[in-house]
């Protein structure tokens, strides 16, 4: 039995003090991802029924109108980001759960910024999903990508960027959401058309102008098209397969560069992030 | 005095739309105290303890906690507080030193003192031997005392408790006040509690009674037994007719049969017993003084019992309910 107590002193205010909150909160999120298995084994599940699958069963129709390739070597790229953006919206969507059993509570009464909490909450989210993709980067040579260093830092690179600005949309999503089920409900009526429109699934050369017009306004498809193109870069593809299945994003005449695409991404997070720390300070 | 009170509140209003929750009220609490907030459900304790924790923004009025203003120096009142809410603020799915290093961490608790400082507040709880479970499996008791723990973590010059016994079977409230008791001598703390258990409100050092939304009275739980005025007195003697009529024609107090003994109220018990064996004028076999209880207090300021209070609570909002259909 103790005797005698010792008495802490807690300092005032700092940024070493917010960066400790960072760090706990983002500690917090990957404690409670590698304790829960089965959400890492039903993450994996979704995209790897896509790329061996769906992958294979359309691979076979199309295999005439795209020589030198496996169509599922072409969804590749999607599914990471597929992973990586479902991975950082339940990540999100824990703020909800901990809203309705009490324990974000405990973390706004806190004497730290709510910045601190928002910002540890997207970077544990965007390491959880980085942390998922490696899984499916580890299934690589099963659809034919070379295991390249180079190119697995790159992937991983892009991923966490894309996992980041995913998860602080679900955080700004979250910040005013009492229950699960709306949440998830609502995720799922964002996620969808986003997947669709993002060219994970399907080339983004040659539509009609109307659907070129909607993939090109999704955010999802300057988070995937750096993937696709990283990944193409360490295939040998006949050039005009590459331009079928690779054609990168064009505004107008204007052929979007890797950098300005990522760039737009992280400004696009930074603005999300921004929102729902906002939202969370008008919150009390 | 009100520099160094550990709170202080001046004219604290909250209104809800049209409903003021709390209606300007004015208190302080002395520094090493255990003061009780006692009320029904509904009376505005929670929404008090929520204005002083930074939780709510009040209507009007001021307050402040540890010396420093709720409204204005909001992160300075939350470094100095510990708060134990009603419902549970813990993760289930992290052991229980887990969660106390997350609230380590987040409260900036200095590096090196984490470890020693939680191993001690989970010793303080009983919980030393169990911090490697996840909070999941504990009962409601265990999570209780979790949370008392994690409140004194950070070391607050005030702990607040909203109600910390509701729900608990009666040895673990028992336990409980154990810990609370044993956490003064400990710790140069400060305890803000409310609760709707008048046994337990015995506990505390002085207690405002607060109804619909103000506060009635504050004062020791003795003093205030005291100020209801009347001890009660039973007395066994030989002859209880006779006893009867003697305490009527020497002291003119009127006494009646009651659980098999000569009953009569009287101020000042005590001091009356020596005088009831001088002057009474026949033997008393045994003679028991016994105090009016907070239920007592409580009925004459507020004019009800507090359970009387809570059932009409329950009931208007039951007939608001159908009156909305």
């Amino acid at each position: 039995m103790a005797t005698e107590a010792i008495s802490v002193r807690v300092p005032v205010r700092s940024a070493g003090h917010d960066l400790r909150a960072i760090k706990v909160v983002l500690h917090r999120e990957m404690l409670r991802f590698v304790n829960d298995r089965t959400r890492m084994a039903s993450m994996l599940v979704q995209p790897v029924l896509w790329l061996f699958v769906m992958g294979t069963g359309l691979g076979s129709l199309v295999r005439g109108a795209i020589p030198g390739i496996d169509y599922r070597t072409f969804m590749y790229p999607g599914m990471i980001s597929m992973t990586v953006i479902m991975t950082g919206m339940f990540s999100a969507g824990s703020i909800v759960w901990d809203r309705e059993f009490g324990f974000l509570r405990e973390m706004l009464v806190a004497p730290v910024s709510r910045g601190a909490i928002v910002v540890g909450k997207c970077l544990g989210g965007a390491i959880v999903a980085t942390g998922q993709g490696i899984l499916i980067l580890a299934m690589a040579g099963l659809v034919g990508v070379p295991y390249s260093p180079a190119l697995f830092v790159t992937l991983l690179a892009e991923m966490f960027l894309a996992a980041f600005t995913i998860t602080a949309f679900g955080v700004m999503l979250a910040a005013r959401m009492k229950n699960m089920q709306t949440f998830f409900g609502l995720m799922q009526m964002a996620i969808m058309p986003m997947m669709f429109l993002s060219g994970a699934m399907f080339p983004l050369a040659n539509l009609p102008s109307w659907l070129h017009v909607l993939t090109v306004v999704n955010p999802m498809t300057y988070a995937v098209d750096p993937l696709r193109q990283a990944v193409f870069s360490h295939l040998d593809v006949p050039a005009q397969v590459d331009a079928v299945l690779n054609p990168g994003v064009r505004w107008f005449d204007f052929q979007v560069p890797v950098m300005l695409e990522l760039g737009l991404v992280a400004a696009l997070g930074l603005a999300l992030l921004g929102v729902g720390i906002a939202e969370f300070r008008r919150a009390e | 005095m009100a520099a160094d009170a550990a709170v202080a509140v001046r004219g604290l209003r909250k209104t809800y739309g049209k409903v003021e929750a709390v209606k300007g009220v004015d208190f302080e609490v002395r520094p090493g105290e255990v003061f009780g907030f006692l009320g029904p459900n509904g009376a505005g304790k929670t929404t008090t303890i929520s204005m002083l924790c930074t939780l709510v923004n009040p209507t009007g009025g001021s307050a402040t906690v540890a010396g420093h203003d709720v409204v204005r120096d909001r992160d300075e009142v939350r470094r100095n507080i510990g708060l134990v809410f009603q419902d549970p603020t813990l993760d289930g799915y992290l052991s229980a030193e887990q969660n106390l290093r997350f609230h380590a961490e987040l409260y900036g608790v200095p590096k090196g003192m984490v470890g020693d400082r939680i191993r001690q507040v989970m010793e303080m709880v009983a919980l030393w031997d169990r911090k490697d479970a996840k909070v999941m499996t504990f009962s409601g008791g265990m999570k209780r005392r979790l949370e008392i723990a994690r409140g004194l973590l950070h070391s607050p010059r005030v702990l607040f408790l909203d109600e910390p016994t509701v729900g608990l079977d009666p040895q673990t409230r028992s336990a409980i006040w154990g810990y609370i008791n044993q956490l003064r001598l400990l710790e140069d703390i400060t305890i803000f509690m409310t609760t709707h258990y008048m046994d337990e409100a015995e506990y505390c050092d002085r207690i405002a009674i607060i109804d619909h939304g103000e506060v009635v009275v504050i004062d020791s739980p003795e003093a205030l037994k005291a100020s209801v005025g009347k001890d009660r007195v039973q007395i066994q003697t030989p002859d209880d007719a006779e006893a009867i009529k003697a305490l009527r024609e020497r002291f003119g107090l009127e006494a009646a049969v009651r659980e098999g003994a000569v009953t009569f109220a009287v101020a000042s018990g005590e001091e009356f017993v020596p005088r009831l064996f001088a002057e009474l004028g026949m033997p008393i076999k045994s003679v028991s003084v016994s105090r009016p209880s907070l239920d007592d207090v409580f009925m004459s300021y507020t004019g009800s019992t507090i359970r009387d209070a809570e059932a009409g609570d329950g009931n208007t909002a039951f007939m608001r309910a159908m009156a909305r259909r």
